[in-house]
């Protein structure tokens, strides 16, 4: 499992592009690349008939955008890489009012479990900060802790540990 | 007195077999283990053999505390199931001091008799006798009944052969994780599913009548809080609100839950729930981590864990509200109080050089004990006894279950569930 689980874009309505502000280009509508997540969350409903959905992140600049950021130990704040990476989600909120995107905050597992529930959420939280801050209504966004029960990676090392610190987006529309 | 036993019929709910858990004991101090003697039960009704080995469960209850060591059946001189057939001079030549007899007396179709009567062999007299009505249903939970008398005569301490523990199991499959909530014997037997998901199942907690659990469900990637009746498997939903729902204890009464809501700014606070109503009263403000709250036995107090001084360290707050007051100091890092039944001791997690590990404060001396030597303890619940605490730890890659006494002398592990097992909690004593 790569540490850095990237979701590629998918995005090809050209009828968006218009919601594009001035100073960020026009996405090349010929740039269009589809992808599903990899990664660790495959929990399906797949007996149900119904799969879940998938990532789609919408990225004025075009590119890929990441849709999970790590934290450092004992740490709630956005190094400058996962910064840029929420403001771009965040500029794609702002944009897009019909988009809502899920916060998922993790914790390691070192600790109390309900403690760690807090951890998660103090990430989560402060990835919603940014969101804001670049003009996502709160009505797009809503945040939910694993704190430790959903380990992207397992293993009693930094390694393992330093995946699982992390806040991954779920566009939920 | 007539005990009557229920037995829980979980009908709604999915047997999984009955599981052979296997055992291993760890002495990590030295305790003297006492000789004794279960002399196999007599048997008066139809076929070979009756129902139950009935002492044989006694004897692995005694052996199990870590406190008693059972001699071998091929080692006894006599098996006598008749008081006037105790001959005290065999069993002074073996060396132990108490022997256990008794029989199994079928009186109907599904319906017998469990007596049994225990010895001190140097008094030369009786310690209990007693005799208690048994279906094929209930006959399990009767010979642990009579292990508790006996246990409890032997060392003054309660036992708790007949109470039950919860805990949340994850393993790994096909379609990625799958959650469970468990209920079993105490000594690993009868496991019950009592709720499965693919999302994660969190903090069950026993209702103080042990007839309910209540626990944190992720279901729809968000969290609530559910309140399960065990005997039916209907649930209630008590807590969905926006963001964290988390982290449920019953009210020494039953009818509060003390939860955490972390709202949608993400403010993790203690709250009390009335169960019926619905209504919550905000017990904490600060802004820092206030979780996993837990009620005093009395009922005054609710015991929780806050950040609000840098790291995690146990704090307590009036139910009604008020001014929180520090309990801990030693270390940096100190979670999940749970208070004994007895409302003298104060367990947690501790953070000990490196190590997360369960660690048990008296609280009228104040002082310390780390019980536990793992280095991803984690959950510890009381016995009802207030003598024994169960915990997960993390040997390897999955979690397993340990219990040990509250001063520390007998520690084991107990191998139980398939996959990840972890949030042990212990029942309280079952009054049906």
């Amino acid at each position: 499992m790569s540490k850095y689980t990237l979701l590629v874009v998918a995005f090809c309505f050209a009828a968006l592009a218009g919601c594009a502000s001035q100073d960020i280009p026009d996405p090349d509508p010929s740039d269009t690349t589809y992808g599903s997540e990899a990664g660790a969350d495959t929990d399906g409903m797949a007996n149900d008939g119904l799969l879940d959905g998938e990532n789609v992140a919408y990225d004025p600049a075009g590119g890929e955008l990441a849709d999970i950021v790590y934290f450092d130990f004992d740490s709630f704040e956005l190094g400058a890489d996962e910064t840029e990476i929420a403001a771009r989600h965040g500029r794609q909120l702002s944009q897009n009012s019909f988009l809502s995107v899920r916060l998922e905050g993790h914790a390691d597992e070192r600790g109390s479990r309900e403690y760690n529930i807090g951890l998660g959420e103090r990430r989560a939280q402060a990835v919603r900060r940014v969101l804001l801050l670049q003009g996502a209504q709160p009505s797009q966004i809503a945040t939910v802790s694993f704190g430790e029960e959903r380990p992207a990676a397992m293993g009693n090392d930094e390694s393992a540990w330093s995946q699982n610190r992390r806040v991954e987006f779920k566009y939920t529309n | 007195m007539r005990i009557t036993l229920v037995i829980l019929s979980l009908t709604t709910l999915l047997l999984t077999g009955l599981a052979q858990a296997e055992l291993t004991i760890e002495i990590t101090e030295g305790i003297k283990r006492r000789p004794v003697a279960i002399v196999p039960f007599g048997w008066e009704g139809t076929g070979a053999v009756g129902p139950l080995d009935v002492a044989g469960v006694i004897s692995s209850d005694l052996t199990r505390s870590g406190r008693f060591a059972p001699i071998a059946e091929n080692d006894m001189l006599q098996k006598p199931s008749e008081g006037a057939d105790v001959d005290f001079d065999d069993w002074l030549i073996l060396g132990v001091e108490a022997v256990v007899i008794g029989r199994v007396t079928q009186t109907g179709d599904n319906a017998y008799s469990v007596q049994f009567q225990l010895f001190d062999v140097f008094g030369r007299d009786q310690l209990v006798g007693y005799r208690m009505p048994a279906s094929r249903g209930t006959i399990r939970r009767v010979a642990h009944r009579a292990a508790d008398m006996i246990y409890e005569k032997l060392t003054g301490i309660k036992g708790v052969f007949d109470t039950k523990v919860a805990y949340v199991t994850a393993e790994e499959n096909r379609d990625g994780r799958l959650y469970s909530l468990t209920v079993s014997d105490q000594d690993g037997e009868n496991e019950y599913k009592v709720m499965e998901s693919k999302d994660p199942i969190m903090s069950p907690a026993w209702s103080p009548d042990s007839r309910r659990i209540a626990y944190v469900s992720f279901e729809g990637s968000r969290s609530s809080i559910f309140i399960q009746t065990l005997r039916t498997g209907s649930r209630i939903q008590v807590s969905s609100k926006p963001g964290i729902n988390g982290a449920p204890a019953f009210s020494p009464d039953g009818r509060q839950l003390v939860v955490t809501l972390g709202g949608i700014d993400g403010n993790l606070d203690i709250y009390t729930l009335d169960i019926n109503s619905r209504q919550a009263n905000r017990l904490t403000t600060n802004r820092a981590i206030d979780t996993e709250g837990s009620w005093s036995p009395d009922g005054r107090y609710i015991y929780f864990t806050s950040d609000r001084s840098g790291g995690p360290q146990v704090y307590r707050v009036s139910a009604s509200g008020g001014t929180p007051e520090r309990i801990t100091f030693e270390g940096s890092y100190n979670a999940r109080p749970r208070l004994s039944p007895d409302g003298k001791k104060l367990a947690m997690v501790h953070l000990d050089r490196g190590n997360y590990r369960i660690a048990v404060m008296d609280l009228e001396r104040k002082d310390l004990l780390v019980l536990s030597a793992g280095s991803q303890d984690e959950s510890p619940s009381f016995a009802p006894n207030s003598d024994t605490l169960i915990y997960a730890t993390r040997p390897g890659r999955d979690g397993v279950l340990e219990s040990v006494t509250a001063d520390g002398l007998i520690r084991q592990r107990l191998a139980s569930g398939q996959g990840d097992v972890r949030e042990p909690v212990w029942s309280p004593f079952q009054l049906f």
